[in-house]
């Protein structure tokens, strides 16, 4: 459904030092630096697959949404979704992918809600009776009855990026970009959102690529993730592999009846240590959890524990660290 | 073409909204109209010999401009577009399945015809009841008239596709400030805008001929009062329309090339 191979995209940016002497010399000769925002990017994703892209802000998740849509040209590689060359068959290309950026608007300013809808189903010339259908099961779904008359400057932040959730699914897109979906939402907008998210794919079977910082949206929604860094690919595969592979660590925290000596436990370490309370580090590659726990349990007077999976975000910073990127 | 019908509403429906600026815009229009008219009646009673243009037919003409502003300047601007380009929310203009050189001349075809609308109306109106040394007189005959609306219209297609060329040189520059200025300031001068052509001398009409700024306003206007005769009309509307396709042609090779390399600005 969607090949990308060897993807390369460079941008010059311009660049000078503070100063006064710096900004009238950049007046005479600019001087340039070259940032490789992708370099030689491949990958591939099936019809029905939602697909977490995740990385560090500049690694170019942005840059690859917008090649993908063809909104950028890269400098070299090729692209194939659906059988079209994004930025080649633009026009034609664009009817059937929907794109949500985040931290953009496609909604007009002034005017309600409902008149951006129906100027974009003229746009993607959606038939009226198709565009009823679609527009009641947004509505529904996203719950947007009571703000589609609203003008958009009146609207929250949760309430608009519904709306513009809805406006770029009005002409039903086989393929749905959606970079950083969830930026500024509060809790329960992003659940909404995640839930909406999960159902469109299900229900119509919507390629999703989603971009996002929230390692909740990744967890909640995606199978698979692609982990770019400074431009290159670093990992490509299931959360839960990347979970064994680097997120082998676990952490106790035990309560127990008052004990002044401090705990041994081989091949477990000690985070922090009270005479009730102890949070201890275990790597389940070299000691079993039931193997720690019994030993635990052997040693002091358990009142009450909790384990703890190490949270995605360390994973990824682990990540950054063994790839070196920062 | 549905949709550029549909933009085309929207952003009308857009501008009817401002009302209180429309009103405002109206006063202006004429304060001003007035004003221009005193100093030519000033110019005209104390010049010798036969001007190349009536009074009345100045009048005329300065009543025209006044109620046409929208179609005439080209300080007229979509600010909308511009920051489109430079915050980089282009990117959703650029996933929709359309040329995005239409679908802006929509736009801005648009946002004139709102804002003529609101002030041009009212002006027409009151101008044909003012006293006789102020009024705006109607046309010679029906077939001026109708000479006249085709020559607007064509005029107002011929100054979009001139500022199409503004918002493009943004791809560029980042910045609209100097193209504004450059475009609006010769455009002004060039349209007839603060001397009506007539009044210029020959040399200087020789150079305004040169540019296609003059067809916008001076023309239509003069086809209006007959100061333009019908065959020399005819003849205007042939070359409006050579122009129009030449600027429409440089403007989408422009539109591309800017395509070609546009950055979203803004990650």
């Amino acid at each position: 459904m969607i090949t990308v191979k060897g993807i390369s995209k460079s941008f010059k940016v311009p660049r000078r030092s503070a100063g006064m002497g710096q900004a009238l010399k950049s007046l005479f000769r600019r001087e340039y630096t070259v940032v490789h925002a992708l370099s030689d990017i491949s990958f591939s994703i099936e019809p029905g697959e939602i697909v977490g892209y995740i990385g560090p802000n500049g690694a170019g998740k942005s840059t690859t949404i917008k090649v993908m849509s063809g909104i950028l040209v890269p400098d070299s590689g090729t692209c194939t979704i659906m059988g079209y060359t994004p930025w080649r068959d633009r026009v034609r290309y664009v009817k059937r992918i929907g794109v949500v950026f985040g931290q953009r608007s496609q909604l007009w300013w002034d005017v309600p809600v409902i008149d951006s809808f129906e100027l974009l189903r003229d746009i993607y010339d959606v038939p009226e009776r198709e565009y009823r259908d679609t527009l009641d099961l947004l509505t529904e779904t996203l719950d947007l009855k009571h703000i589609v008359n609203t003008p958009v400057r009146q609207l929250s932040l949760g309430q608009r990026m519904r709306c513009e959730i809805a406006a770029s699914l009005l002409h039903s897109p086989s393929v749905l970009f959606l970079d950083e979906p969830t930026i500024g939402l509060d809790a329960v907008s992003k659940i909404a959102v995640r839930q909406f998210i999960r159902t469109i794919n299900k229900e119509k079977g919507v390629t999703i690529i989603l971009t996002t910082h929230d390692m909740n949206d990744i967890e909640a929604l995606a199978r698979r993730i692609l982990l770019i860094g400074k431009g290159s690919l670093l990992y490509d595969g299931s959360l839960q592999e990347l979970r064994s592979r680097f997120g082998t660590r676990k952490t106790i925290t035990a309560d127990y009846m008052e004990r002044q000596e401090p705990l041994a436990i081989p091949g477990v370490s000690i985070v922090s240590w009270t005479p009730e309370r102890a949070v201890l580090s275990v790597d389940t590659e070299q000691v079993m959890m039931s193997e720690a726990l019994t030993r635990l349990a052997e040693q002091v007077d358990l009142l009450d524990v909790a384990i703890d999976t190490q949270p995605i975000e360390d994973i990824i910073v682990q990540l950054y660290k063994e790839y070196q990127i920062s | 073409m549905k949709m550029y019908i549909s933009v085309f509403k929207l952003r009308f429906y857009n501008g009817l909204q401002y009302r209180a600026a429309a009103l405002a815009g109206v006063a202006t229009q004429f304060f001003w109209g007035f004003l221009i008219i005193m100093v030519f009646q000033a110019f005209y009673s104390h010049a010798e010999g036969t001007q190349p243009i009536s009074l009345p037919q100045l009048t005329t003409y300065v009543w025209l401009q006044q109620a046409f502003l929208a179609f005439i300047m080209l300080w007229f601007r979509d600010n909308e577009l511009f920051q489109l380009i430079t915050s980089g929310n282009i990117a959703y203009e650029l996933c929709r399945p359309s040329g995005i050189y239409n679908f802006w001349y929509a736009k801005l075809l648009a946002q004139r015809v709102s804002s003529a609308l609101l002030r041009s109306l009212p002006i027409l109106g009151i101008a044909f009841f003012l006293p006789r040394s102020y009024r705006l007189s109607l046309p010679p005959d029906p077939a001026t008239l109708v000479l006249f609306l085709v020559t607007l219209v064509i005029g107002l297609f011929v100054l979009v596709s001139v500022s199409m060329l503004i918002y493009i040189s943004v791809f560029v520059t980042m910045s609209p400030v100097g193209s504004l200025l450059i475009f609006s300031v010769a455009g002004e001068f060039l349209s007839g805008s603060i001397i009506p052509i007539p009044l210029m001398p020959d040399w200087l009409q020789d150079i305004v001929r040169l540019f296609p700024f003059h067809l916008s306003a001076d023309f239509p206007f003069r086809v209006y009062s007959g100061h333009i005769p019908k065959e020399a009309a005819l003849a205007g509307i042939v070359s409006q329309l050579l122009w129009l396709a030449f600027l429409i042609l440089v403007g989408r090779a422009a539109m591309n090339r800017a395509l070609r390399r546009v950055v979203v600005q803004g990650g």
